[in-house]
């Protein structure tokens, strides 16, 4: 079967995120008001064939600990969506 | 005979001519390894040139550690080979498991280029054992993802082992315990953010860098 996949990459609490300290600089001179603990990670969606989602999700598990993630820094929170056709 | 130095060269290292040039001008012979090679030659060490190898997606060294030589580097450092990682060279090796931490970006949201002040804190590595215990040195740093970090146990692990070859004074990125560059148990393969090439010659403004060149070439032939 065929999943889609969305891997949410994040960087460690405590691990330094310019991105996300400059985007919460730049809220208040917008008129932003209120909006703090900006952290800015990234997304990677894919499509995986797997016997099922668990199995997908494994394997996926996998390719974050050993590829997509450095652990020391990151964490990944892996979601399988759905089925992207039969 | 002059000591052979292959310089790795992936798509978008930019300082591997740089590095060949301050080996050779010392007396040895550097020359340029092509990271799809799945062979080192007959390189008597490696160094990993600086740059941005891969464009640095996903991670700075994420994708150059799949690079084809990578597995002919790691039996070489396996086997006692000194294997240098300079600035984009270092996060090559973290991400590689050659090398303990990794490098997250400078405290400061800024991309430093300057020259930054080092100092030796051990000669017992393939980059140090020309230099002195103490001995500052200038040399510059061009890096946005220099801020070294590893866990508590792992910084505890590297005092005691006497792993910290190199650190700022003062810290300019945020680096754990003022990390500027560590090396492996084994003490042949050295990571550091500073660049020795850019500080081999006069008129770059500073020779302080030939030390740790000359270190590696005086590390070859010299067991770890």
């Amino acid at each position: 079967m065929q999943f889609h996949a969305v891997i949410d990459i994040q960087l460690h609490a405590g691990i330094a995120d310019p991105q996300g300290s400059t985007i919460e600089r730049a809220l208040p001179t917008l008129g932003f008001d209120g909006i703090s603990n900006v952290r800015s990670g990234k997304s990677i969606h894919l499509d995986i064939e797997a016997v099922d989602a668990a199995a997908a999700e494994a394997q996926l598990a996998e390719v974050c600990e050993k590829f997509l993630t450095n652990p020391v820094i990151e964490g990944a929170e892996i979601s399988v969506l759905e089925t992207a056709g039969a | 005979m002059a000591p052979k130095v292959g310089v790795v060269r992936f798509p978008g290292t930019n300082c591997e001519f740089d590095t060949v040039e301050a080996i050779n001008a010392l007396g040895g012979e550097g020359e340029i390894l092509w990271h799809g090679d799945d062979s080192i030659g007959h390189s008597d060490a490696v160094i990993i040139a600086g740059g941005f190898a891969h464009g640095d997606y996903l991670r700075p060294g994420a994708i150059a550690r799949f690079s084809p030589i990578m597995a002919a580097i790691t039996a070489a450092a396996n086997d006692g080979m000194p294997v240098i990682g300079i600035c984009n060279g270092f996060q090559v090796l973290t991400e590689a498991g050659l090398l303990p931490g990794a490098l997250q970006k400078n405290a400061g949201l800024k991309f430093i280029n300057d020259w930054q002040m080092l100092e030796v804190q051990t000669t017992n590595s393939a980059l140090t054992n020309a230099a002195t215990v103490g001995q500052q040195l200038n040399i510059p740093i061009n890096h946005f993802e220099g801020n070294y970090t590893c866990s508590p146990e792992t910084l505890a692990q590297l005092q005691a082992n006497d792993q910290i070859v190199l650190t700022y004074t003062p810290n300019p990125n945020g680096s754990v315990g003022d990390i500027a560059g560590v090396c492996n148990e084994a003490r042949n393969v050295v990571g550091l953010m500073p660049h020795p090439e850019r500080a081999s010659h006069e008129l770059l403004g500073s020779t302080d860098g030939n030390v740790l060149l000359q270190s590696v070439l005086d590390s070859v032939g010299v067991s770890a």
